[in-house]
């Protein structure tokens, strides 16, 4: 479009000013672009990522390291003799570094909330699009069931049966993953709710398409981007319940690095040296917000009519 | 309206009859109840013991009936542990959870409405910015750690509260708010919505050409509308937090509910566990019925839909 205007295959010369207007996909990126709460989230978050995928590389010892000579060390902004830059975060009351069990501790974070989030989605997308879609029965169905699963205290379960399977970390995920679906249910049921009687979904009812392409063809790309707004919500929750679990004890176990867990361990030493806590959960904080302020952005980036 | 209840009400106890057997059914999580209870040195006789002393012998739906019977009279079992009557225990200890869920809610609602009312009626200014901004920060502060840091600094470095107990209203004070905040965000976001909705509305630009003060405009006419869903709201979040007071209670040392379950679950006592969340469970069940039928009270609309 080097002069300004193009000429159509019938000839005639379509204006400028049509061609020139942004295309709705270059307006959203626009808009993410010019979003400070995306992009930070955004940032933040992949940092984290790309920690978490490059501990083993960058992390400066073994997080699993005990050396009782070295316990204790505070980090290098206290003024203290023990300093020291080979232990920039210091060490724990075994000796480990803590640098490292930070790093390393982000994979669990992130694994856990990643997988749960994706079980999670998975159910409540399903019983969701299929109470909006169905109506009726069905829609009494799941609403009865998000209901009964919303009248169950999360964490009391979760410690709960936690303690009579066992725990593991595919244990941890599975029960979280079975406990918080309801948003998805709830959000994906009132958005399909919304779709369902829109024009283009008549009409692919209309020419005779099958129920399944109407959902995942028809419905499921308008309804995308609440998706993705509930799984930053619904993974950020899960990192939570997951650091919540670890610090009572009956999550991930020792001694895995796990920022609850940490917290936990440090707890004993909170008097004397309060960074033990100060460092993991500032982490968890910075994690959690990253992922917030991601799942804010695209909100109002993708829908900007739906803010607040 | 009588319809809108009943309707309301059946749902209640179906909901309440499938929470019962999810937690039944929670015995049979760990495998065989019996051979759990009796130990590792315990002899298959021991075993067919506790089976027949427990009732492990008989069909499960017949162990349910029994067990949902005797919860209805009240009767939740006996403890492994304590020896004593399950019911009983709860019930010394229900009213402590409750001071605590009370007072959360009421510093979560009186932080979250002032907040949320300032927001709406200055929107996109600096006050907005700041309400959403604590709103954000909130959000993705984790209550224990919040807990561990009121601590440090209230308890441990400044001695102005008591970190332990549950003897006096100070020690209330740092869990109460550990545990209230984490509503704040969510009400927040619902009172401003609600109240920008509300204050662009006919009637409210009606009271004002009125020439009413701006003060009745705002409390006596807009808030009373916009704080409908508020009450729905807080009803859900008052029964999340007696079901989160587990991890406030257990650091604080409260002798509450929440500690109680903690206790159970490190001693495996299941009749305990089960009690309790059966427990909590029907607390939110009875709390959202009535804030529903609250709700329709107080709005017509609802009934009829």
């Amino acid at each position: 479009m080097t002069d300004g205007s193009i000429k159509s295959r019938t000839g005639v010369h379509i204006e400028d000013r049509i061609i020139d207007e942004p295309s709705p996909g270059e307006r959203a990126r626009k808009r993410m672009f010019s979003h400070v709460g995306f992009m930070i989230g955004g940032f933040v978050l992949l940092v984290i990522i790309a920690l978490a995928f490059l501990a083993p590389l960058i992390s400066p010892h073994d997080p699993l390291d005990q050396q009782l000579a070295r316990k204790l060390i505070p980090p290098i902004w206290h003024d203290h003799l023990k300093v020291t830059w080979a232990h920039p975060l210091g060490t724990d009351q075994f000796g480990r570094d803590y640098l490292s069990r930070l790093i390393h501790g982000s994979q669990i974070s992130l694994l856990i909330g990643f997988s749960a989030m994706l079980i999670s989605g998975v159910i409540g997308t399903a019983l969701g699009v299929a109470a909006g879609y169905f109506g009726g029965r069905v829609d009494m169905v799941v609403n009865f069931l998000i209901t009964t699963r919303l009248s169950m205290p999360v964490i009391l379960v979760a410690l709960a049966v936690v303690s009579l399977v066992g725990n593991s970390l595919t244990i941890v995920i599975w029960v979280l993953g079975l406990l918080i679906w309801d948003r998805f249910a709830v959000v994906m049921r009132s958005t399909t709710q919304q779709v369902r009687n829109l024009d283009y979904v008549v009409a692919a009812q209309a020419i005779g398409c099958s129920v399944p392409r109407i959902i995942f063809t028809e419905i499921m790309p308008n309804i995308v981007n609440n998706l993705i707004v509930v799984a930053t919500i619904e993974m950020a929750h899960a990192i939570i319940l997951e650091a919540a679990l670890s610090f009572l004890g009956l999550g991930v176990q020792p001694p895995a690095p796990s920022w609850g867990l940490m917290i936990a361990e440090g707890k004993n030493h909170m008097l004397f040296d309060p960074w033990l806590i100060g460092i993991p959960g500032t982490a968890l904080f910075i994690l959690i917000l990253a992922i917030n302020l991601l799942g804010d952005g695209i909100r109002d980036v993708t829908a900007p009519e739906n803010r607040n | 309206m009588l319809i809108y209840a009943v309707k309301r009400l059946s749902v209640a106890i179906l909901v309440a009859l499938t929470v019962s057997l999810l937690t039944f059914s929670m015995i049979y999580l760990s495998g065989d109840p019996a051979m759990a209870l009796a130990g590792e040195a315990a002899t298959q006789a021991d075993i067919e013991n506790i089976r027949r002393v427990y009732g492990y012998d008989q069909p499960i739906y017949v162990q349910y009936f029994d067990w949902l019977g005797n919860a209805l009279k009240g009767n939740l079992g006996q403890s492994h542990y304590l020896n004593s009557p399950v019911s009983e225990v709860i019930f010394t200890r229900l009213p402590v959870t409750m001071i605590l869920g009370a007072s959360a809610l009421s510093f979560g609602l009186l932080l979250a409405i002032p907040l949320g009312v300032l927001a709406a009626m200055r929107p996109n200014t600096l006050i907005d910015r700041f309400a959403l901004g604590l709103a954000v920060i909130g959000q993705a502060l984790p209550s224990f750690w919040f807990a561990l840091i009121m601590i440090f600094f209230f308890g441990v470095a400044l001695r102005w509260l008591p970190i332990t107990g549950s003897d006096s209203w100070l020690n209330f004070v740092m869990p109460s708010i550990a545990l209230g905040y984490y509503i704040t965000p969510a009400v927040m976001r619902l009172t401003r919505a609600g109240m920008i909705e509300v204050l662009s509305s006919d009637y409210i630009r009606t009271a004002r050409a009125k020439g009413l003060r701006p003060s009745i405009v705002l409390f006596k006419h807009a808030l009373r509308n916009a704080i409908i869903p508020v009450v729905s709201l807080a009803a859900v979040q008052f029964g999340f937090m007696l079901g989160g007071s587990i991890v406030i209670e257990t650091i604080f040392a409260i002798n509450g509910l929440g500690q109680l379950a903690w206790e159970s679950i490190l001693r495996a006592d299941l009749p305990m566990m089960q009690a309790i969340v059966l427990v909590l469970s029907c607390f939110y069940i009875i709390l959202t019925l009535v804030a529903d039928i609250l709700n329709a009270f107080l709005d017509p609309r609802i009934r009829v839909s």
